[in-house]
């Protein structure tokens, strides 16, 4: 029997494996960031250890780090004192930081793959959940603790039990106004904040071909919201075109040996899944979350569901207490209620095509009056590639805030928050109650959705935006 | 690490499912840069409403949390299990946790203790009227027991177990197979 494009990574990468043990995984890539890494490092310095591979781990500031400009002046007290805590390790050990001021800073899910430190086959891992993200390579990229983190700088491997492979199959050709983002909160309405659980979900089909990496990223990036492991999508031609030329990517000769390899791992034709799930793409309209989890989505123009039919993994008191903290209506539509912000922004939805997206819909409009639109690029690359073409100025002249790149609003780490009760659009991964601040109220939704939130100052469904004669928005790779 | 043999003590029934991780500690707390000290940010928003169970004087003291369906879902932060165990929990039992928190929680000492949706229900019915019980977690014979309820067994991944019952932290095996690591790095070069 043939194997799937997980069960080729993986053991590709078990060192060893006794009975009834878990495996010892070999990490190929290890990314770093302030939050997840201190309390690590403490442990390697009280068994004076070192960092087994410093050239195999990569660090970065986005989750305290502000996004004004000023560096450390701009973060508050814990804060600074964290990042400044990030640096001091990343000397001490050795390890490669692209730190605030640095050209090459952003979060560390946009990093590794604009950066070609992601690649096909690899495994990648971080004290982060959104890890998943780098699975839109081909990469098993999954979430870590702190003492995993640990584990990882002093030996380079983790112990891990093996997890199933499940196929997401996404078949038919999106229409307009719907996007990857769309894709993955209608995949979690469906199968519930715990489907995925115990398993690494492979999404196939002609849709998530037709996706770009940034897509793909966008897609791989939720998986954990669907309680997955980690999400991957087969390395194919899009992909390599993203890599090829990258800083870090093979070149020359090495550049031709990596592609016969990273050809070679997609899944076989005969390989088998423990579990199936398939989707018509051709059938999804724009989504959004009304609840307290992201598998709360639902069509923009549906009704609120009511707790006595709550959908699939939600009880009834789970539902009604998220209606409850979000003060919304069951059985009423979502569609014209009133919101406070819109965020743009986080390791979803923060790449160049997301901002375009954005600025699609923006172009030549206002945000509504009393509405605050943060628009927050994921790395600094992005951001000056969004200012060479000009993206900028269009989300300047409407009235949004352009800012330095980071996490921001997704996690509200840096002051960039909601205020109690306020109800934002976010183009982020997480409703969760008080993600975005204290009281804070969610949404989630694609950039499209979230500009087309912005200009209305209440919930819309962009695509009568679309109808009335803007520029119709690039989504995919058409 | 913190070994875990045997736990007898009173439980705290949290009916909510899908608690997530930024519930359990919220953001705002994890500016921090060591491990100590979170007892105070445990389900810190949650813990504004004085109704909340946390905040019953039947709570004080108890060691156990039972908890709804996909306990610890979301963010991967370690906090979570920090911060529950500087409250006093030394076991969560749920019908099922979200692995990444799982994983943490082990490697902490804090014990998830999977059980049947129909045995979760006999116990929140039970402690509903009898909140004073005392609950008995066996690790060693891999059972949950209680005066009056017949015991039951809860599944746990043997090698989890092990190290929990003797205290021994998974580094300590990592670093025990450098010789392997060390032959896998070569053959990948090759
Ligand atoms: S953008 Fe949000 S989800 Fe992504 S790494 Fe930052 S905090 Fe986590």
């Amino acid at each position: 029997m043939g194997k799937t494009l997980f069960e080729r990574v993986w053991d590709a990468h078990v060192v060893a494996q006794q009975p009834g043990h878990p495996a010892l995984l070999y990490v190929d890539l290890h990314l770093i960031h302030e939050v997840t890494s201190p309390q690590a490092f403490s442990g390697l310095r009280a068994r004076g250890l070192g960092v087994r591979r410093v050239e195999r781990t990569l660090a970065t500031m986005d989750h305290s780090t502000p996004t004004l400009p000023g560096g450390y002046a701009a973060a508050d007290g814990p804060g600074a004192a964290q990042l400044r805590r990030l640096e001091e390790n990343c000397r001490e050990f050795g390890i490669e930081l692209h730190g605030l001021g640095s050209s090459r800073n952003g979060i560390v899910h946009v990093i590794g793959p604009e950066l070609g430190r992601t690649q096909p086959g690899m495994t990648v891992v971080c004290g982060d959940s959104h890890t998943s993200t780098h699975g839109a390579f081909g990469a098993l990229a999954f979430g870590i603790g702190t003492s995993e983190v640990e584990h990882v700088l002093a030996t380079q491997c983790l112990l891990q039990t093996r997890p199933e492979p499940y196929e997401v199959r996404i078949d038919g050709r999106l229409r307009p106004g719907v996007t990857a983002k769309d894709i993955i909160l209608a995949l979690i309405g469906r199968i519930g904040t715990a489907g995925g659980t115990g398993y690494v979900l492979e999404y196939t089909g002609s849709a998530i071909r037709g996706l770009d990496m940034e897509g793909r990223m966008t897609v791989c990036n939720m998986s954990i919201e669907g309680g997955a492991r980690a999400g991957m999508i087969a390395p194919d031609d899009a992909t390599f075109e993203y890599l090829a030329g990258r800083e870090h990517a093979p070149r020359g000769q090495a550049w031709l040996r990596a592609l016969e390899r990273w050809r070679a791992l997609p899944s076989d034709p005969d390989a088998r899944y423990a579990k199936t799930t398939t989707i018509d793409g051709s059938a999804l309209e724009p989504m959004i979350t009304y609840g307290t989890n992201p598998g709360m989505a639902i069509p923009i123009t549906a009704p609120i569901p009511s707790p006595e039919a709550a959908p699939a993994g939600t009880d009834q008191p789970t539902l009604e207490k998220a209606l409850r903290y979000m003060g919304l209506q069951p059985g009423k539509p979502l569609l014209g209620q009133k919101i406070d912000v819109v965020f743009v922004g986080s390791c979803t939805n923060s790449r160049i095509g997301d901002l375009r997206a954005a600025a699609s819909v923006l172009r030549g409009r206002r945000v509504a009056a009393g509405v605050r639109t943060l628009v927050v690029p994921g790395s600094q690359q992005i951001k000056r590639q969004a200012e060479a073409e000009g993206l900028d100025r269009v989300f300047r002249e409407a009235g949004a805030e352009w800012r330095e790149a980071g996490c921001s609003m997704c996690i509200a780490m840096n002051g960039d928050q909601l205020q109690p009760g306020q109800y934002a659009v976010s183009t982020s991964n997480r409703n969760f109650e008080g993600r975005q601040g204290p009281g804070g109220r969610t949404f989630l939704a694609s950039p499209l959705t979230a500009a087309a939130c912005a200009v209305t100052g209440q919930v819309t469904d962009v695509r009568t935006l679309l109808a009335d004669g803007a520029a119709a928005p690039a989504v995919g790779r058409a | 690490m913190a070994q875990f043999i045997t736990l007898t003590a009173r439980a705290v029934v949290l009916a909510v499912d899908n608690v997530d991780t930024d519930q359990i500690i919220p953001a705002r707390f994890l500016k921090v840069t060591d491990k100590a000290g979170l007892g105070g940010a445990l389900f810190c928003d949650w813990r504004k409403d004085p109704a909340f169970v946390l905040n019953q004087p039947a709570a004080q003291g108890a060691q156990i949390l039972v908890a709804g369906d996909n306990f610890g879902c979301g963010s991967s932060r370690e906090h979570a299990p920090w911060a529950l165990i500087a409250g006093g929990f030394r076991a969560v039992i749920s019908t099922s946790f979200a692995d990444i928190f799982h994983n943490n929680a082990l490697k902490n000492g804090l014990l998830p203790v999977v059980v049947t949706p129909a045995l979760h229900r006999e116990l929140v019915a039970q402690l509903g009227r009898e909140p004073e019980l005392q609950l008995t977690v066996d690790l060693e014979a891999q059972q949950l027991s209680w005066p009056g309820g017949a015991a039951t067994q809860f599944p746990i991944d043997p090698f989890a177990r092990d190290g929990l019952l003797r205290g021994i932290d998974q580094l300590d095996y990592l670093l025990g197979h450098a010789e392997q690591i060390a032959a896998f790095e070569a053959r990948q070069q090759a």
